[in-house]
């Protein structure tokens, strides 16, 4: 006949339904998992985005504190010199990955909208029909990505930033009582203090997080040109003006939002003011990506792909 | 074997896939016909549970697709839309797609050999041809070297050889004793290639039978006849029981009957023992594109008014369902 060679590995018949039993489900779950490690490394989005991420992070950070540490020896000194001299840490750690963190949202919104902007997405739900385990391996997968980069980035930030900052001698005037003081001193940041380790680990979490949320609005969305829109005006500007809402009403809407309250875990030192603590802050964003997960996958289950 | 029982699937108050009931037997190609937005991918869609059904069900091998613990070795779907990622690779594709089924590498390495695309597997997907794209679409449906395929338009883009390729791919599949069903808008295309047919128009299911069956069944059989003494031979004919139309004679020829319910060799014996001289009796047999025209008239989603069949005179009294339209 014509050029078709016979499907390989098949024994010529269907009576060959003695195909090799298939494995057991805990086996298709890590298989499910691999598929979507596959999916992640396979693209170069993926390497790009978090390339992006690691540049803007590490060089805004020391650009930053480079920027402010110089213009502390001018008279004019704004609120940001004394953020960097009465909260160092929290200071290194907001800059540069305060930018970086939005390549993580772009990330984690194009793992799961590329599927359906490409078409994957249909193969995928081919191959995983009962839906909801693809999913869950994609988030777990990717937040293991980002675990390890985000907190090698933190890390990296904190000891860019430290090293800019330490023996740093700044001379400034501050108001006490009424009375103009200077005060003179030198910067000093470390580990070692107390929450400065925890605000570094809990920067590479919050990351995650921010990575799964993300993924939970692209999942619900559907189309990256749009959740990421919303993910970073969520980010960037919705949730930060809330902080105009009047009263203590509107300081509890404030304090409540995900990523006000994810963001208090990569602050060494709480703010005057805070209604959570650290972790209670970082609970409730864990809180509200885990139910926009959960919206993201009842939504999967019911939708046509 | 697909089994589809009463599956309707609505979209708004438009319905695409209306109370359908079928049955695709394994051992031979099954051809799934229809004019455009006939419902046919709709139909694929339901079967493989990406769709949810309004009403109905359909099974593969007596159970629903998502009941399926690794549904590539059982079911494999070639879909009409690409459902790659420019940016991977086909083999990355096809690894992935592997990797949920507990599938070896080794397996993605001999689909990648059944459809010729060893050599470029290793690129990204965005430089592929229309041809090529199809080609990973039909390895990653053999990927678990299931019994079932549901093929959506699968020639399309391909080149004539391509198009060979895949036909034969098919009918061996077929003759392997799997379950072959592959839709198509091209009739011609599915003369050659399907052993059975489904032919659905709207959402509804029109015919279900041999592709041989459903051409003699869909269009009656007709002779011309050409003959200088017409009118005779036309009450003899008539008086046998065949019914014979009179056609406009073209200039220079003898006056034309297009006749129905009499054989060419009856209508020849008739002429002969009457002394009748014929200048032409042909059998006109309908082709499978005419056939489909007949039978889907009036269920075509987006008509351009009146369609003359298309060259053939319109037997008489064939009724073409809802050819009142």
């Amino acid at each position: 006949m014509t050029a078709i060679s016979p499907p390989p590995a098949s024994p010529s018949s269907v009576t060959a339904t003695a195909r090799p039993a298939p494995p057991p489900a805990h086996r298709t779950g890590f298989g499910v998992l691999l598929a979507e490690w596959t999916k992640i490394r396979s693209v170069r989005s993926t390497l790009w985005t978090l390339v992006i991420f690691a540049v803007v992070s590490l060089g805004l950070t020391g650009l930053f504190t480079w920027l402010t540490l110089n213009a502390l020896g001018n008279d004019n000194n704004g609120a940001r010199d004394s953020g960097i001299i009465t909260d160092p840490v929290s200071f290194i750690l907001g800059t540069g990955l305060g930018l970086g963190q939005l390549a993580i949202c772009v990330l984690g919104v194009l793992v799961i909208t590329s599927e359906y902007s490409s078409g994957v997405i249909r193969a995928s739900l081919l191959a995983v029909p009962r839906r909801y385990p693809m999913p869950l391996a994609k988030g777990l997968v990717f937040a293991a990505l980002v675990i390890i980069v985000g907190e090698i980035v933190a890390f990296c930030s904190f000891f860019i930033g430290a090293a800019l900052v330490n023996g740093h001698e700044f001379t400034r005037t501050a108001r006490v009582a009424g009375h103009a003081v200077t005060v003179h001193g030198t910067l000093n940041v470390s580990l070692s203090q107390p929450g400065a380790l925890r605000a570094v680990v809990g920067s590479g979490l919050y990351l995650t997080v921010l990575g799964l949320f993300a993924l939970a609005i692209g999942a619900l969305i559907r189309h990256t040109a749009g959740a990421i829109t919303a993910v970073i005006g969520m980010v960037l500007v919705i949730f930060p003006l809330a902080d105009l809402l009047p009263g203590s009403w509107g300081a509890h809407v404030h304090a409540y939002l995900p990523t006000v309250a994810g963001q208090l875990i990569t602050q060494d030192k709480p703010t005057a003011g805070q209604l959570l603590s650290a972790w209670q802050g970082f609970g409730v964003f864990c809180a509200w990506t885990a139910l926009l997960f959960a919206a993201a996958i009842v939504l999967l289950q019911r939708r046509d792909a | 074997m697909i089994e589809a029982q009463d599956l309707t699937k609505r979209y708004g108050d438009k319905v695409a896939v209306d109370h359908l009931t079928f049955r695709v037997e394994p051992g031979r190609v099954t051809g799934f016909l229809g004019p455009n937005g006939a419902g046919k991918s709709t139909t694929m869609r339901l079967v493989l549970g990406l769709d949810r059904p309004a009403a109905g069900r359909a099974t593969i091998n007596g159970r629903q697709y998502a009941e399926l613990a690794q549904p590539l070795r059982t079911a494999g779907a070639l879909l009409e839309a690409r459902a790659m990622h420019p940016g991977r690779s086909a083999r990355n594709h096809l690894l992935f797609l592997a990797q949920t089924q507990g599938l070896s590498s080794r397996r993605v390495d001999e689909a990648l050999d059944l459809v010729g695309l060893r050599d470029v597997a290793r690129k990204r997907t965005k430089g592929y041809s229309l041809g090529m794209g199809q080609r990973v679409g039909i390895a990653a449906a053999m990927l678990g070297d299931p019994s079932v395929l549901l093929l959506d338009e699968p020639v399309n883009g391909l080149d004539p050889e391509g198009i060979l390729w895949v036909r034969n791919l098919m009918k061996q599949l077929a003759s392997e004793g799997r379950t072959v069903f592959v839709s198509s808008h091209l009739m011609n295309e599915m003369a050659v290639t399907a052993d059975h047919l489904i032919v659905i128009g709207k959402g509804k299911l029109i015919a279900d039978c041999s592709t041989r069956e459903f051409i003699s069944r869909s269009s009656e059989k007709s002779v011309l006849v050409r003959s200088p003494d017409a009118g005779r031979l036309a009450d003899l004919i008539a008086a046998e029981g065949g019914k014979a139309l009179a056609q406009q004679p073209s200039d220079g020829q003898a006056a034309a009957l297009t006749v129905t319910g009499l054989e060419a060799p009856r209508i020849g014996e008739i002429a002969a023992g009457n002394r009748i001289v014929l200048h032409e009796l042909t059998p006109q047999l309908a082709s499978l594109e005419e056939a489909f025209l007949e039978l889907t008239a009036g269920s075509v989603e987006y008509g351009a008014g009146e369609m003359p069949a298309a060259g053939a005179p319109a037997p008489a009294g064939t009724t073409a369902p809802g050819s009142g339209q």
